[in-house]
């Protein structure tokens, strides 16, 4: 649980994410969370960590709130939605395209930063 | 402006689908379309996510898939880790970070496609 919690908050500092990269597959393999169990777990604590990753960076003055609401409510939004439709439908083919989408990104980022 | 907040819908779903993805959007949507340095849009990024993971997180336990109690004890785990983080990207070069997060989000990109494929369609 510490090595889950510790890893996931380094990530989520780190790199600006929740930090649900490294909960929900480890809650999967370590503690034998079923996949679901372990997603909303994992947003428990992401709630938590978010919330003092966030704070560390407002104390160096990096967070504009502006552009969080612009993304952020919109995303709260999708969340809602997102949350209803993975109990209806199957993410194979969700899954599959976000990976690609975000290898892209990647190849993007890396190639002219 | 609009393809940021577009964007932000999308991370939200993408979230809400499969339980992580919102902040590998969220910075670079920030970068992109609101021209925020790597180290601003991962702190705006955090304070995105946490409005989303509430409500994540309270949809799901309405569904009974979040265990409260684990949940939180994750979250006080990782406190440190998170503090220590945020640090060390203040302290980094933003073109490190950038190649740092790029790797996360190939890291991300593997897990659900292996878990993809593994799984089988599951409706509930």
């Amino acid at each position: 649980m510490a090595a889950i919690g510790t890893a996931a908050g380094l990530a989520s500092g780190l790199f600006g994410v929740g930090g649900g990269i490294v909960i929900v597959p480890l809650l999967v393999l370590w503690l034998g969370y079923a996949e679901r169990e372990a997603t909303g777990t994992s947003l428990v604590a992401i709630v938590v960590i978010a919330a003092v990753a966030t704070a560390v960076h407002a104390a160096y003055g990096n967070v504009h709130v502006r552009e969080g609401l612009l993304v952020g409510v919109p995303a709260v939004a999708g969340v809602l939605l997102g949350t209803e439709l993975q109990r209806r439908i199957s993410t194979r083919a969700i899954s599959l395209s976000f990976a690609a989408l975000l290898v892209l990104v990647a190849g993007d980022l890396l190639l002219d930063g | 402006m609009a393809e940021a907040a577009v964007i932000g819908l999308a991370a939200g779903i993408v979230a809400g689908l499969l339980g992580v993805g919102g902040g590998a959007l969220f910075v670079p949507a920030l970068t992109i379309f609101l021209a925020l340095s790597q180290v601003d849009a991962e702190a705006t990024s955090l304070l995105a996510i946490i409005p989303v993971a509430l409500v994540g997180a309270w949809r799901q336990r309405a569904h009974g898939n979040a265990d409260l109690r684990a949940g939180a004890l994750l979250g006080l785990l990782g406190l440190g880790g998170a503090a220590g983080g945020a640090v060390i990207a203040n302290a980094v070069p933003e073109r490190a970070l950038e190649i740092g997060f790029a790797l996360l989000i190939v890291l991300v990109a593997v897990q659900l496609a292996r878990r993809a494929l593994r799984a089988q369609p599951r409706p509930s």
